[in-house]
């Protein structure tokens, strides 16, 4: 079974939890002000990465929080797990890219 | 203005006979208040209106016939007897009184069950995939997990003995699974 490492809770089976897609996406402060292209971009473009992959995980059959984990796309090992708001750790890959 | 709920429900399910030595009991009517405030705005106190809030996570703390589990960081489950809910639901808000907080009755939207004698630990698992090892789950531990295909809060009140709370329409499918799974213990 994959355990993730939730930062409020400790180390909890993965049914307990949720995929809320990637992190640190920051929504325009002024849409009106946003051209459509880099609203489109903000709304639907995603890097989509092989290997390291920052995303938004919720515990929400536990504590409930939302946090950051560094996943790698390719092994889906959890590389680390951080507090919303923090900024992304430095983190290496699994896999030797091609 | 404190509004408090005043309904009166007839129980949720009836007691189910398992030919087995984990007993599952349908626990009666227990006062439950759901209370959530932030740190600052608990500005230091380890209690309020005698439940401690300064318990770690996912951790159950008793204090008399109180007892508040911890269920996330902001996040507390007060359980007290039935009787005393309106005086404490009052006294919480006369405590935070001036201060961000929520506090709802559940009292009626949960149902416990007693889960207890040996092997009750695998009976839990048998739906639970958490560890429910004394190193990672010991006496006193409490948090939110699921049930086979429902959320429950689970509590280890003994080695052998666990509360199994869940939501009353999920009732009747958490206890009819807790004693199909405390057959395999006969």
């Amino acid at each position: 079974m994959l355990l993730i490492r939730c930062p409020y809770c400790g180390e909890r089976p993965e049914v307990e939890f949720h995929c809320g897609g990637e992190a640190h996406i920051a929504r325009p402060e002024t849409p009106t002000e946003t051209s459509d292209a880099d609203w489109a971009g903000f709304l639907y473009y995603r890097t989509n990465p092989r290997g390291v992959h920052a995303e938004r995980w919720v515990h929400n059959h536990g504590c409930g929080r939302w946090f950051n984990a560094l996943r790698d796309t390719v092994s889906d090992r959890f590389v680390t797990t951080y507090e919303m708001g923090t900024p992304r750790p430095e983190a290496g890959s699994d896999v030797t890219r091609a | 203005m404190l509004e408090v709920n005043v309904a009166r429900r007839t129980p949720a399910v009836a007691p189910m006979k398992a030919a087995s030595h984990v007993r599952v009991e349908p626990i009666g009517p227990e006062g439950r208040l759901s209370f959530r405030a932030k740190e600052s705005a608990l500005a230091g106190q380890s209690e309020v209106a005698g439940f401690r809030v300064d318990g770690a996570m996912n951790s159950r703390t008793v204090s008399g016939d109180r007892a508040a589990l911890r269920l996330g960081p902001d996040e507390w489950l007060f359980t007290c007897p039935a009787a005393d809910l309106e005086e404490v639901a009052e006294a919480i808000s006369t405590t935070m009184d001036n201060r961000a907080f929520s506090l709802v009755d559940v009292s009626h939207r949960d149902v416990s069950f007693l889960v207890e004698g040996e092997h009750a630990d695998f009976v839990i698992n048998a739906g639970a995939p958490i560890d429910l090892s004394l190193r990672s789950f010991p006496v006193g531990a409490a948090t939110r997990t699921i049930l086979a295909k429902s959320d429950i809060v689970l509590t280890r009140l003994a080695e052998d003995s666990f509360k199994v709370t869940c939501w009353r329409s999920f009732a009747t499918y958490v206890h009819g699974f807790l004693v199909e799974a405390a057959k395999d213990f006969a």
